[in-house]
């Protein structure tokens, strides 16, 4: 992937196909180059024996094809920069506090590490998509943080209007690039 | 500056417009399949391109942009299937911003498909 907010666009998918009422999408930026990237649901979880093997390219749960790359694309996207990779699950049958929280640690300082690219059209893409989830996006960096939480822009557009309008989407796209340009102004 | 008032007047100006869509099957549906290697393709400039058209073009009343997973024909990612209700389903293979907006005036709009995105065309290549 050319740049990690797709890539994140792509595993944020993981969390909606787990069936997830709540995904928090963080990332972490320090003074010193390094971004911590973590997906944290409360979705359907996985057993250990799945959790060991998603992030193998020969593992997918998918039928169509035998081969699945999110997870194991990620994790080489973190691994080739020095950084590290992490997932942890509690499958639902479990009870309480199930879900699945992916890490990943970028050294962007890192000739091998690619751009964040444009995290205002994955957030905006995930919205459109699966506008009924209670999204939490925060990009925490020394200079501010940007922040979008799906469930407070609900309350206010009450039950009749979807955050998945095409208008809202637009106002959503506003507000996070107006947050992001104050952190470089 | 953009404040959450805003998003009030938008929610009461749309409130109205919600109510008036026809919610009964016969919408034109745009499904824009998201899996791994439609996103690695390109799949979100092309979705972003389709909403922004279905909105400019003024037919939300009737048109649906949806997000799908992978569709199994990867190596024509990013896919993009239009169904009307009593057609056949067209896919439209290989796509970029701008085939979509020129899919959304031509084919969504003025009801003409455009022949050289399909996936006919490209398999007869």
């Amino acid at each position: 992937m050319r740049e990690l907010s797709l890539n994140i666009l792509d595993i944020a998918q993981n969390s909606v196909r787990a069936e997830a009422k709540n995904i928090e999408i963080a990332l972490l930026e320090d003074e010193n180059g390094w971004l911590t990237f973590r997906i944290t649901d409360n979705g359907k979880g996985m057993d250990a024996e799945t959790v060991r093997r998603v992030s193998d390219p020969f593992y997918t749960t998918r039928t169509t094809r035998r081969v699945g790359l999110g997870l194991p694309f990620l994790r080489m996207g973190a691994e080739m920069t020095g950084g590290s990779f992490s997932i942890r699950s509690k499958p639902r049958e479990e009870g309480e506090g199930h879900g699945t929280v992916v890490t990943a640690v970028f050294n962007m300082k890192h000739i091998d590490a690619v751009p964040l690219g444009d995290m205002v059209s994955t957030v905006c893409v995930l919205l459109q998509g699966q506008p009924d989830i209670d999204w939490l996006f925060i990009h925490s960096t020394p200079a501010g943080e940007v922040r979008l939480d799906a469930a407070e822009l609900r309350s206010i557009l009450g039950e009749e209007v979807s955050l998945g309008e095409t208008e809202v989407i637009n106002w959503i796209r506003d507000y996070l690039d107006e947050q992001y340009s104050s952190l470089n102004p | 500056m953009k404040t959450l008032a805003e998003l009030a007047e938008i929610r009461e100006k749309m409130k109205g417009k919600v109510a008036m869509r026809q919610n009964d099957g016969n919408e034109t549906r745009i499904i824009v399949g998201m899996g791994t290697c439609g996103i690695a393709a390109g799949a979100r400039p092309v979705l972003s391109a389709l909403v922004e058209a279905v909105s400019k073009e003024k037919l939300e009343e009737s048109v649906t942009v949806t997000q799908t997973g992978c569709i199994g024909i990867c190596q024509y990612e990013p896919v993009v299937e239009v169904i009307e209700p009593g057609k056949d389903k067209v896919t439209y293979v290989k796509m970029t911003a701008e085939k979509a907006q020129r899919v959304v005036a031509e084919h969504i709009k003025g009801g003409k498909v455009v022949a050289e995105y399909t996936i006919g065309a490209s398999v007869a290549k």
